[in-house]
């Protein structure tokens, strides 16, 4: 049965998790996403799914025993956040290149230091090499459909995948999600076929042998011709989903931005924030839009070039930042697609929420109306802005 | 109902100022509206003020961001009012319930509060006679939906019993103690002639 | 190596997905005879059979034969001298250490089958 819950973002991750009812998981709490870790050992306890739940002493063993798992042949997830995300770092791109189809909740933290506990997007956008496919969520609902759809997708494309949301924003707040019969979460992924499980010693194969400077640059290009191919994969796949479901997904949301002049991207819960200002200014006439990307890896730079090109200025929101880069992650990206693919909108960076800085309403209204001077000048006076730092 | 309801709860680390966010959002939900419900994060311990907020509306909500003016004020734990600027961003129609024996002219004439209007109920008092210890969150649920006007109480009851009775199988008398103190609070907040 | 050996690697779109090897004991197929400078000579009369140099040789290239040792791999010893070391006969060890020889066709890389 269908129904509607009032739940957290976290309770909405470990739920999806018990109807997906993974073979293994191995995983080590932290804020903010230590109820994803503690639920769903709850589930374990209580024989609610037939997961074989393995409690590391890190995540650095959390995602080595995942993939380890993984490679044995199971359906095998995890859950982390931040700083344990980092534990995990060299160990996520072996998963990646040994395309292994792990699924992992995240929940987006800032990185030390200062130690703080709260949102912002450095942990996961730190790995936006590492091989992984990349979804981020506005939402709780979003979440719960994304990690169901995330299943298929890896599963597809042999590449692991991350669905993540913002720490306490949406980890810790009760919204209602729609949530689905186990059957049909069931029926909607369907039984894991792995091609060559190491525990199948009837077919004993090598994995993770050493590669000299003869073979290592043909097997990662092989693992980027993998990446090049997820993005229909996720579009077939959101369409089976709306289909069974009812929810439409796609590598990016257009909210009021067929018709706009200027507009702001964004990513997550403050995507939500921005649609009540574009309302807000909907109303006084202004043609003002919003594009909220959803899948950040693989980049569609071609559709978010070709969706932005008609506009006169937009202005693209990082929560976080590329310390030691020219532009923040999301800005880079957006402009090297822009600038590739010949479309000269212009473009203004503005970084906010750091730590879990809050942003409001009226401060994405200000980026409005930033946005139509420049649209009227012309000129971009600031490349890099900072909403809501004291200065 | 206004296109959406903002609520400030205000408690001390331990009182239940979360929970009593989450459970008023629960209540709300089931009566067909959107709601939202998150707590204050910081340096939490037992004792320090904290702060949870509820939204509700008849429309899906989408802002994420926290709530800066709320259109009620609910203070589980009166102390606060010394130390914690509890009117913060609360229109001058705004509304605050507190937990206090007290009366709100009482309380208006004790804090200097002008403008607003003022509720008062004895959610401690209530809890301790209905449920044996002190409890307030859950009375303030009856006094809040009394005051606001926006949820309908036998619904809630109902609701409530239902989502009690999975919780609380073996402890039956919670139930009945529950169900009576958020009634009592319905009937006894008070407001200003 | 003439150039009539050297074949050309596969491509990436040839390779099987993420590195992995889809057959197992490949390191059978890595001969590692020519990086040998001396090599081991067994003599089959002092032999006790004692299996030591199969315990330990690292590249199992001891080859035996109804459990007694029959000879040894030449494809793939690399002339480490382990078994020779770990001989107990004595006055005179059964496995000795000579110089290896230039030529490949001397070097003696076509072995028996072993049975173990």
């Amino acid at each position: 049965m269908r129904q509607k819950l009032a739940i957290t973002g976290n309770e909405a991750m470990a739920y999806a998790m018990k109807q997906i009812n993974p073979d293994v998981v191995a995983a080590y709490p932290i804020t903010p996403a230590t109820e994803i870790v503690q639920i769903f050992s709850q589930y374990v306890a209580d024989g609610e799914v037939d997961t074989e739940f393995v409690a590391v002493e890190s995540e650095h063993s959390a995602m080595s025993a995942t993939i380890g798992a993984s490679a044995a042949g199971s359906r095998a997830m995890t859950a982390t956040s931040s700083q344990g995300f980092a534990l995990m770092w060299e160990m996520l791109y072996i998963a990646s290149a040994l395309r292994l189809p792990i699924v992992m909740p995240e929940v987006n933290r800032s990185l030390s230091a200062p130690i703080n506990i709260h949102a912002d997007h450095s942990d996961t956008m730190g790995a936006r090499d590492s091989g992984w496919i990349q979804i981020y969520c506005e939402n709780s609902q979003e979440a719960y459909d994304s990690l169901i759809q995330a299943v298929r997708i890896a599963e597809k494309c042999l590449l692991p995948i991350m669905v993540t949301i913002d720490g306490f924003i949406i980890s810790h707040a009760m919204e209602v999600v729609e949530t689905f019969d186990n059957k049909e979460v069931q029926d909607f992924i369907g039984k894991y076929k792995p091609a060559h499980p190491l525990l199948d010693v009837k077919n004993p194969i090598t994995i993770g042998a050493i590669d000299f400077t003869d073979y290592y640059f043909e097997h990662k290009r092989s693992q980027i011709e993998a990446m090049n191919n997820v993005m229909p994969v996720i579009l077939k796949i959101a369409g089976e989903f709306q289909k069974t479901f009812g929810r439409n997904y796609g590598l990016f949301e257009k909210y009021m931005l067929d018709d706009a002049e200027t507009a702001i991207v964004v990513i997550g819960s403050t995507a939500g924030t921005a649609k009540a200002a574009v309302n807000n200014l909907r109303k006084q006439g202004k043609k003002v839009g919003l594009l909220k990307v959803r899948v950040f890896r693989p980049f569609p730079a071609k559709e978010i070039s070709e969706a932005l090109s008609k506009l006169k200025a937009v202005a693209i929101l990082d929560r976080s930042a590329g310390i030691n880069a020219y532009t923040a992650p999301l800005f880079t990206e957006i402009s090297s697609a822009l600038y590739t693919q010949g479309k000269n909108p212009k473009a203004v960076n503005y970084i906010y929420g750091l730590g879990g800085r809050d942003i409001f309403v009226k401060d994405i209204e200000n980026v409005y109306k930033d946005l139509e001077k420049i649209a009227i000048t012309g000129k971009v006076e600031n490349l890099i802005n900072y909403i809501g730092v004291r200065e | 109902m206004k296109k959406m309801v903002e609520i400030r709860w205000h408690g001390r680390g331990g009182q239940g100022a979360k929970t009593a966010a989450l459970l008023f959002a629960d209540s709300a939900m089931s009566s067909g509206k959107f709601i939202q419900a998150f707590p204050e994060y910081g340096p939490e311990r037992m004792g320090a003020p904290v702060q949870s907020f509820d939204r509700l509306s008849d429309e899906p909500i989408t802002v994420h961001c926290g709530v800066t003016s709320p259109d009620i004020v609910a203070i589980l734990d009166p102390t606060l009012m010394a130390t914690v600027d509890v009117t913060a961003g609360l229109t001058d129609d705004g509304i605050i319930i507190i937990n206090t024996p007290l009366t709100p002219a009482e309380i208006r004439k004790e804090m200097g509060i002008s403008g607003k209007k003022i509720f008062t109920v004895d959610a401690s008092g209530i809890s301790k006679s209905t449920l044996g210890k002190e409890i307030p969150n859950t009375p303030m649920l009856g006094a809040l939906i009394k005051v606001s006007g926006l949820l309908d109480i036998e619904k809630v009851l109902d609701d409530t019993r239902k989502k009690l009775e999975k919780k609380f199988r073996t402890k039956p008398e919670l139930i009945e103690g529950n169900i009576k103190a958020i009634r009592r609070a319905y009937e006894e907040v008070r407001g200003e002639r | 190596m003439s150039d009539k050996d050297k074949k050309r690697q596969e491509g990436w779109k040839q390779l099987p997905t993420g590195g992995t090897i889809l057959e197992g004991g490949t390191a059978k197929k890595y001969k590692t005879g020519d990086w040998r400078n001396s090599r081991p000579v067994w003599n089959k009369d002092k032999c006790i059979n004692c299996l030591r140099c199969w315990v330990y040789c690292p590249d199992s290239a001891i080859i035996l034969k109804e459990g007694k040792v029959a000879g040894i791999d030449l494809e793939h010893c690399k002339g480490c001298g382990i078994c020779s070391e770990e001989c107990p006969v004595k006055p005179e060890k059964a496995i000795k250490m000579v110089p290896e020889k230039q030529k490949t066709e001397d070097r003696g890389q076509k072995t028996e089958k072993s049975d173990s």
